[in-house]
């Protein structure tokens, strides 16, 4: 029987990636395995006071908006919806710690870590390079750290989060299936900053 | 392209929005008493005014909520609320 072995949705790209990367101007790396878990509750309910209690911050509350703990990210991606992004492993410890703050009430608590991948892509010219397919204005006027928007980049649907706005660093979680074609878009993308 | 204003997270594309048709089309309070000729207006038959249009849109590509506008159909302007300003055109 063939051996069974996990790897991640860009597994296949890992040298993609590395190849497209410019030193000094740009780099591209996939960010694997990453804890996601995604969470529904009424954001004015005590449910959501626990959970923020639970998780040492309050769930934001402004659309974009991105909330920072020491181990986790709480992203928020509708009124009454977010998605938590912690390092690998910790689904399950993140999952009992929504679970339990969120008790009775009415909300729902699933860890969704295998329906996004995630494409770190960091350097001066990150910005320009993400600018090709996505309509946002992604200036750092109008998109600082700690925010995030779902769009489309590519044509692919995305989450995009800006990590740092002085040394520009990204998260773009896309869906496992979309994830190979947007590195090749990446990848075709960054080809005019090698020189 | 239009830019469509969600009242969640801005103005944005066109292509990130799924068309909902018209609005305030409510369901009937006794579908069982319907006959048939009503049935098949509330569910086919819809206003097609030239001008202001009440009607629905889904933010699919982004918070992928519903929300409702006033859309200008000869012109493309889009209103919020009540107001008589263009939010974006």
């Amino acid at each position: 029987m063939a051996e069974l072995h996990g790897e991640s949705p860009l597994a296949a790209r890992t040298e993609t990636l590395a190849d497209s990367s410019v030193p000094g101007a740009l780099q591209l790396s996939e960010v694997a395995f990453t804890a996601q878990v995604a969470l529904r509750v009424d954001p004015k309910s005590p449910a959501a006071e626990r959970i923020g209690t639970a998780v040492g911050t309050m769930l934001p509350n402004q659309p974009g908006q991105v909330a920072r703990t020491e181990q986790l990210q709480i992203l928020w991606m509708g009124p009454d919806e977010w998605l938590l992004v912690g390092p690998e492993g910790s689904a399950e410890r993140i999952q009992a710690t929504l679970t339990e703050a969120l008790g009775e009430e009415h909300g729902s608590v699933v860890d969704v870590s295998g329906n996004r991948t995630i494409v770190e892509v960091t350097g001066p010219k990150s910005r320009e390079l993400l600018a090709k397919g996505c309509a946002l204005d992604l200036h750092r006027r109008s998109f600082a750290s700690d925010q995030c928007a779902q769009t489309l980049l590519a044509r692919a649907g995305v989450v995009l989060l800006c990590r740092d706005t002085e040394r520009p660093s990204f998260w773009i979680f896309v869906r496992a299936s979309f994830a190979r074609y947007l590195a090749d878009w990446l990848a075709d993308a960054a080809a005019e900053y090698r020189v | 392209m239009m830019l469509i204003p969600c009242p969640w997270c801005g103005p944005r594309n066109e292509t990130e929005f799924h068309y909902g048709g018209q609005a305030d089309v409510s369901y009937p309070a006794e579908p069982q008493q319907l006959s048939d000729a009503d049935w098949a207006r509330f569910l086919f038959y819809r206003a097609n005014p030239k001008g202001i249009f009440t009607e629905r849109w889904n933010h699919q590509a982004g918070c992928r909520r519903w929300f409702t506008i006033r859309r200008d159909t000869t012109t493309n302007e889009i209103f919020q609320d009540d107001s008589h300003e263009a939010v974006t055109r």
